[in-house]
């Protein structure tokens, strides 16, 4: 410690040994041996009955992540094109929903998407079942048959998981590409528009290569989160469709008590994160380094 | 004469209310290399913007070859621009920043089976390759193709930028204060590369500076602006030589700028004494501004001086010295190559050619550090000017030791 300021980081390092490496130490411990502590591969081995588990959480979690880009992209793109009050106003909204406590915002999906909720009390009352019954009964090859439909089945499918995770995430993928884009130099632009480019070409040769740095720091910030969420897939999903994070919660909370088997779980799913990500920055390295110029 | 390539019919410019550019009327010629000079503020960078397409004036015509070009959008006009940070492409090496422009082509209007078709022209591959390289090697940039952006000097930077405009082979190339961010070595070898490229391609350069040596030493044509307004157009000769008014006279070269009356055709009236001078077509006793270089000064001794002073301080400034000399108060600036000391009392010879008269214009009274007003001076002009035709008279070299 030949710089004294570096006394200010004494309670920093202090505080990540006692609360990030040493819980890392003992899900590693954890991992690897039975209830005895005895060393044991065992928590890993038997693990394979989870893949689909493992799978469908992936699954939903790259899904989540795209339908975030899709949506996060343009919104970021247009308020950077917009003027500083614009941009005061849309960060405001766009973090506002922060504010409230991330279960209680969850709950509140569950009360518009379920079967006598909002959304389907909205479309009754807009006649929209009635017409659609109306139109199923002639279309109906015996009209007799025909069941009519009440409501449209929201809650508990998975798409409702993903909803509930874009809706919770949205804002870490608007954010970081929405700061690399207004940093953007406009001299940038207008040369790419003074060499030919109509606003097309400027934004596929120069805005969207430079942007690219944010785009993979909001996809790691909303794909991390994402595949270890649990209360969104038990309140949205309806259990249904449990994904890792539901199944660690179990190891350690649930009835399935088994703190070995979750710490094994944790960790897996922490290595197939890192070289997720790992990759990714490979991947994007050249472009890093560009807008770091 | 050459060809007039564009043409700016009384452009004005407002930004939320304030006029930066006023009522502009300027055109450019083929392979000329025009410079727009003035300070910061001035409407140059605006003018340059206006003919780049980025903005478009709020009032006023914009022509290149006499079709109206205000509301073409810039990546549809024939110009190019070399701008003041560069812009350069962080993402692509050297030889992908220059070939982008290629890269994109160019949308014509082609007769396809008699109907007019807007088509976009793309060029093979290894057209683009043989283009880029040419202009490298124009730039003297062989060999760097490869270079990320990031790894190139200031100096390399800027050939690169002036090679991605210059591939597109534009009619009119448009530089913003391209060397401003060089130092002062690699300015003046950029400034002689310029020149070089500019006459090797045979196409327009309109240059936007504050530097007034930049522009004497490259221009054809200098365009002297201030306060959104064309000050003077000319030759750096010209501009050098017979500034319209005071600002210009300022801004060029350093000056001492004094108050005169013209007396009659080639007589000017300063320091109560009558010269000699090259100027004609005043009206009799009239108030003019009086322009004296620095450098065109003869220091002579004393007692044969037409004006007596004392040295006030003295700057060594290589090729010569900073003399400052206090002529009853006022200060001027006089370069020699020989050393007076602080102290010495000099004497100093105008003739008709070093005097350069000047119409009272806004700028008058605003400009010349050293010939700043005194009061003793003020008590002086109360008094009836005293007009003393006899050579070398000692009235005005009393000092005030």
């Amino acid at each position: 410690m030949k710089n004294k300021r570096s006394l200010f980081a004494v309670p920093y390092v202090v505080w990540m040994a006692l609360f990030v490496v040493a819980p890392i130490i003992m899900v590693v411990i954890y991992a690897f041996t039975t209830a005895a502590f005895d060393p044991t591969m065992g928590n890993f081995t038997g693990m394979g009955v989870y893949l689909s588990i493992f799978t469908r959480s992936f699954e939903l979690a790259i899904i989540a992540t795209l339908v975030c880009l899709l949506i996060g992209y343009p919104i970021s793109y247009m308020m950077a094109k917009e003027g500083p009050g614009f941009q005061r106003v849309a960060t405001v909204l766009i973090m506002l929903p922060m504010w409230v406590n991330f279960l209680l915002r969850t709950y509140a999906w569950m009360s518009i998407l379920e079967n006598n909720g909002l959304l389907n009390q909205f479309f009754d009352a807009i006649g929209l079942f009635d017409l659609i019954n109306a139109i199923g009964a002639q279309l109906a090859d015996d009209p007799s048959q025909y069941v009519p439909i009440t409501y449209f089945r929201m809650i508990r499918t998975q798409g409702a998981v993903v909803l509930g995770m874009v809706y919770n995430y949205l804002p870490f993928m608007i954010l970081p590409i929405y700061s690399v884009i207004v940093k953007l130099d406009r001299s940038l632009m207008e040369a790419a528009q003074d060499l030919g480019a109509n606003s097309v070409t400027v934004f596929r040769k120069v805005i969207l290569p430079l942007s690219l740095p944010g785009v993979l720091s909001g996809v790691t910030m909303v794909f991390v989160p994402a595949v270890s969420t649990f209360a969104i897939s038990r309140l949205l999903g309806g259990g249904t469709h449990m994904m890792l994070g539901d199944l660690i919660e179990q190891q350690f909370l649930g009835g399935a008590y088994n703190p070995h088997l979750g710490s094994a779980i944790a960790l897996v799913m922490m290595i197939i994160v890192v070289v997720c990500m790992w990759v990714m920055n490979r991947f994007g390295e050249g472009e890093e380094q560009a807008v770091m110029l | 004469m050459s060809k007039e390539l564009i043409r700016l019919v009384n452009c004005s410019m407002a930004f939320d209310g304030e006029l930066v550019l006023d009522n502009m009327n300027l055109y450019f010629n083929d392979s000329e290399f025009l410079t727009l000079l003035g300070p910061s503020g001035c409407g140059k960078t605006t003018t340059l913007r206006i003919i780049g397409g980025f903005i478009t004036p709020t009032s006023g015509e914009v022509l290149f070859d006499g079709v109206r070009m205000n509301d073409i959008p810039p990546h549809q006009r024939q110009v190019n621009t070399v701008f003041q940070r560069y812009a350069l492409f962080p993402h692509l090496n050297v030889f992908e920043n220059v070939a982008f422009g290629l890269r994109i082509g160019r949308t014509e209007e082609k007769e396809v089976n008699g109907k007019k078709k807007k088509v976009k022209v793309r060029i093979p591959q290894d057209e683009i390759r043989e283009r880029v390289l040419e202009m490298l090697e124009v730039v003297s940039l062989k060999g760097f193709e490869n270079r990320r952006i990031n790894e190139l000097s200031g100096g390399q930077q800027q050939r690169v930028a002036i090679a991605r405009a210059l591939v597109n082979r534009p009619k009119v190339l448009l530089l913003d204060e391209p060397l401003g961010a060089l130092d002062l070595r690699l300015r003046k070898d950029m400034q002689s590369e310029l020149k070089r490229i500019q006459q090797q391609m045979g196409i327009t350069f309109i240059y936007v500076t504050h530097d007034q040596e930049e522009a004497l030493a490259m221009s054809d044509t200098i365009v002297v602006m201030d306060q959104g307004k064309i000050q003077q157009i000319g030759t750096p000769e010209d501009i050098y030589n017979e500034p319209k008014n005071a600002f210009v006279a300022d801004f060029i070269g350093e000056s001492n700028i004094l108050d005169g009356i013209m007396h009659e055709d080639y007589v000017v009236e300063f320091f109560n004494r009558k010269f000699k001078c090259l100027d004609k077509g005043f009206a009799p006793m009239e108030p003019v501004d009086v322009v004296i270089r620095p450098e065109d000064i003869d220091i002579v001794p004393p007692e044969k001086g037409q004006l007596r002073g004392v040295v006030t301080s003295v700057t060594f400034k290589g090729v010569h010295y900073d003399t400052i000399v206090d002529f009853k108060g006022f200060k001027w600036l006089i370069q020699t190559t020989d050393y007076h000391p602080v102290g010495e009392t000099i004497g100093i010879i105008l003739n008709p050619d070093d005097i350069h008269i000047m119409h009272k214009s806004q700028y008058s009274g605003m400009f010349g550090d050293y010939s700043s007003y005194s009061e003793e001076y003020e008590e002086m002009d109360d008094v009836t000017m005293l007009d003393e035709e006899e050579e070398g008279s000692s009235r005005e070299g009393g000092n005030e030791e």
